[in-house]
C-alpha cells in the first residue's frame, strides 16, 4: 500500500448519491469490456446538477469532453456520500476515472462497503468539514500513516479519521484477497 | 438480542453476538438483477475461474426487471448475459423476461415466488432489498463483488448493526398508509439517521398493517441509511410465507432483554399525510403545507407503491373521477398486474377505474421509471417537469431529467393530486 496520495481535488456537497456519480441509464456498459467499461468514467458525476459540480462555483465538468480520465484524483464530498442504489458501477466508475480518494464526511454504508471490498480507492472520514475548506482544482496530498491531508494550495493540514476496521480489507486488496487470507476461498 | 443480532448470530454458528462484531455469516438466498448481474458474473468468472459453480444452485435467484421494455441494445445484451449465465449455471429460479414466468421488480417478485422466509439471511444486489425485512429475516443490499463472493462460497462479511426501534401506537386512520409513517421517520432523522444501523418497526400500528404494507416500511430503511429493516413475525407473516412456500424456517423474536440503540414511540394517529419534497427523502412535509403545488405528472408504481395494495388505494380515489395531470400506472409485477386487472371495486376492475380515469397504463411490469432508465423509459421525466410519486427516492436525476423535480407520497396522495394537477391532501376525497 502507497504511503501518500497526491492529486487535485474535485468538490461535491452532502448526500451525493450513486444516480448522481452514475446516473441509471449508463448502467448499461459492460464492465467487463475494456474499452467499453471507459464510458463510466467518461459519465463520472454526470448527475450532478450543474450548480453543485464542482464547487464552490459550480459548472465544472469532472471529466473533459471526450475523454474517461479525470484532472481530478481525490475527491472532496460532505455528508452520507454514495447513498441510494448499491450500483457498484459507481464506486468503479471513479476508479475508472482515475480517483485514488475520496474524502468525505461521512458515507452511505452500502458505497463505502463497494469500494473497501472492491479496492477501487480509499475512503477516507475526514473529521471536519472540508468541502467549505477545499476548492476544486486545489492540490492535495494525503499523508496515509499519519491520517493526515494537506492543502497545498492554501497550506493548511487537516486531520483524517483512522479507516477502523476495515484496514485489514484494504491493505489486503479487497474481499476477494481477505477471504483467501481467511482461509475461506481455496482458488 | 434482537431479532436482527439473533438472526446473523444463528448463520454465523454463535451463541451471541453484539452490535459490531465482524462476523461470516451463511447466505441463504442471493438475488441480482439485470443490471448488477453481468457484472457479480463477470467478477464470480475472474475470481472462481471460468468454469466455476455457484455454491448451490437452489439458493441464487435471478429476477430481470430494471430496463426490460425498451429498444436499448446493451439493456438487451444484460439480458442475454444473465440467461446464459442461468443455462450454464442449471439455475431453477430465474424470471426469464419473454416468457410466462417473467415477474418483474425483485423485491415484490421474491416473496410471492417464495423467496423470502422468516429467520433468514438474503442478501442482494439492490438497496432495496432491505424491503425483507417485513418478512422477520435479515435482508440488505450489496455491490457486485460481494455478491460474486457469495457466489462462490456461499458466506459474507457483516458488520452487527445496532438497532432502532419505532413503534406506532394505534391503528393507522383511513387516510393514512405505511409510505406516510416512513417518510414520517425520514424527515425525524434524516437521510444518514440511521446509517450502519438496522430499523425495527413494532406497536400495534405496525402489526396491524397488510404485509404488502410492512413491505413499504422496510422498503425504505436505505433512505434513512439503515442496513435492514426488520417486523416481527406474527400471523399475517407467517400466513403469507406458508401460502408461498413449503420450505421450512425458524422465526426468531427480540429477547426480552435485547438492547436497541434507540426506541422512537408514535402515535398513530398523530401523523398526517406526508410528502418528500425535492430534492431529498428526509426533506419532509404534510401534504396540506404543499397544498396548490402545480404537477406535470403523477407516478404509481415501483417496489416501493407498485403493489396491489397500493393500487386498490389509488383506485378508491381515482374511482368516477378524472385525472388534471399526466398519471402513469405500473404494476411492480405481473402478479400485480393481473390483480389490477381481476380486482374489483363497487362493481368495476381496479383497470377500468385507472382507463376512465384517463391513467396511461404500462404493458409490462418492471421498475419503469422509478429510476429513469433508458431513455425511452415508460414515464421517466425527460425534461424539467414536476411529478408527485409513489417511488422512493427524489434526489436530482432519480426518475431521468436532473432538473426534474420529484415530490414522493402515498399512493393516497398521488391520486389525489393527479385529479386536481396540484398537490392535494387526500382526505379531501375519502
Amino acid at each position: 500500500m502507497q504511503d501518500s496520495i497526491r492529486g487535485k481535488a474535485y468538490v461535491i456537497g452532502d448526500n451525493i448519491d450513486t444516480d448522481q456519480i452514475i446516473p441509471a441509464k449508463h448502467l448499461v456498459y459492460s464492465l467487463s469490456d475494456p474499452e467499453e467499461r471507459k464510458l463510466y468514467g467518461k459519465y463520472a458525476f454526470s448527475g450532478v446538477p450543474d450548480a453543485a459540480a464542482g464547487l464552490p462555483h459550480g459548472n465544472v465538468k469532472f471529466a473533459p469532453e471526450n475523454d474517461y480520465r479525470s484532472p481530478y484524483q481525490i475527491v472532496v464530498g460532505g455528508k452520507n456520500f454514495g447513498c441510494g442504489s448499491s450500483r457498484e458501477h459507481a464506486a468503479e466508475a471513479l476508479q475508472i476515472a482515475g480517483v485514488q480518494a475520496v474524502v468525505a464526511e461521512s458515507y452511505a454504508r452500502i458505497f463505502y462497503r463497494n469500494v473497501v471490498d472492491g479496492a477501487f480507492c480509499m475512503p477516507f472520514e475526514s473529521t471536519q468539514r472540508l468541502i467549505t475548506e477545499v476548492k476544486t482544482g486545489d492540490e492535495l496530498e494525503i499523508d496515509i500513516p499519519a491520517g493526515t491531508l494537506k492543502n497545498l494550495s492554501s497550506g493548511k493540514t487537516y486531520r483524517l479519521r483512522p479507516l477502523g476496521d476495515v484496514l485489514d480489507i484494504i491493505k489486503a486488496g479487497g474481499v476477494f484477497a481477505y477471504a483467501r487470507q481467511a482461509g475461506l476461498l481455496k482458488t | 438480542m434482537t431479532m436482527t443480532e439473533q438472526v446473523l448470530a444463528g448463520h454465523a454458528g454463535r451463541k451471541t453476538v453484539v452490535p459490531g462484531d465482524n462476523i461470516w455469516v451463511d447466505v441463504d438466498i442471493l438475488m441480482t438483477h439485470d443490471v448488477c448481474g453481468p457484472g457479480t458474473i463477470g467478477i464470480f468468472r475472474k475470481q472462481f475461474g471460468p468454469n466455476a459453480k455457484v455454491w448451490d444452485p437452489e439458493k441464487v435467484v435471478i429476477i430481470p426487471d430494471h430496463y426490460i421494455f425498451t429498444n436499448d441494445q446493451h439493456a438487451h445484451r444484460n439480458i442475454d448475459v444473465l440467461r446464459a449465465f442461468v443455462k450454464e449455471q442449471g439455475l431453477p429460479y430465474y424470471y426469464d423476461v419473454g416468457t410466462d414466468k417473467y415477474k418483474g421488480v425483485c423485491h415484490i417478485a421474491l416473496p410471492e415466488e417464495g423467496h423470502t422466509r422468516p429467520g433468514e439471511v438474503l442478501f442482494g444486489t439492490d438497496s432495496h432489498t432491505c424491503t425483507a425485512g417485513a418478512f422477520g429475516e435479515f435482508a440488505t443490499g450489496i455491490g457486485n463483488t460481494d455478491a460474486a463472493l457469495i457466489m462462490g462460497i456461499g458466506k459474507l462479511w457483516v458488520k452487527v448493526p445496532e438497532t432502532m426501534r419505532f413503534e406506532f401506537e394505534g391503528p393507522l386512520p383511513p387516510y393514512l398508509m405505511a409510505k406516510d409513517l416512513i417518510l414520517h421517520i425520514i424527515g425525524d432523522i434524516g437521510v444518514d439517521g440511521a446509517t450502519y444501523r438496522a430499523m425495527e418497526f413494532a406497536g400495534d400500528g405496525v402489526m396491524s398493517l397488510s404485509i404488502e404494507e410492512r413491505m413499504t416500511l422496510c422498503n425504505m430503511v436505505i433512505e434513512a441509511g439503515g442496513k435492514n429493516g426488520m417486523i416481527p413475525v406474527d400471523a399475517v407473516t407467517e400466513q403469507f410465507v406458508k401460502s408461498k412456500t413449503g420450505k421450512p424456517y425458524e422465526p426468531v423474536q427480540d429477547n426480552p432483554g435485547a438492547r436497541f440503540h434507540s426506541v422512537r414511540r408514535y402515535k398513530s394517529a398523530a401523523i398526517e399525510p406526508t410528502v418528500a419534497k425535492p430534492h431529498s427523502p428526509d426533506n419532509r412535509a404534510t401534504a396540506r403545507e404543499c397544498h396548490g403545488i402545480k404537477l406535470d405528472r403523477a407516478y404509481i408504481g415501483s417496489c416501493t407503491g407498485g403493489k396491489l395494495n397500493d393500487f386498490v388505494a389509488a383506485a378508491t380515489i381515482l374511482k368516477g373521477r378524472q385525472v388534471k395531470t399526466d398519471t402513469y400506472i405500473v404494476p411492480a409485477t405481473t402478479e400485480v398486474a393481473r390483480g389490477v386487472a381481476t380486482t374489483k371495486l363497487n362493481g368495476e376492475t381496479l383497470l377500468e377505474t385507472f382507463q376512465r380515469a384517463g391513467a396511461k397504463i404500462a404493458q409490462g411490469a418492471s421498475c419503469a421509471a422509478c429510476l429513469g432508465g433508458p431513455s425511452d423509459t415508460f414515464g421517466r421525466l425527460n425534461k424539467s417537469e414536476v411529478c408527485i410519486s409513489t417511488t422512493n427516492r427524489n434526489f436530482p436525476g432519480r426518475m431521468g431529467s436532473k432538473t426534474a423535480q420529484v415530490y414522493l407520497a402515498s399512493p393516497y396522495t398521488v391520486a389525489a393530486s393527479a385529479i386536481t394537477g396540484t398537490i392535494t391532501d387526500p382526505r379531501e376525497f375519502l
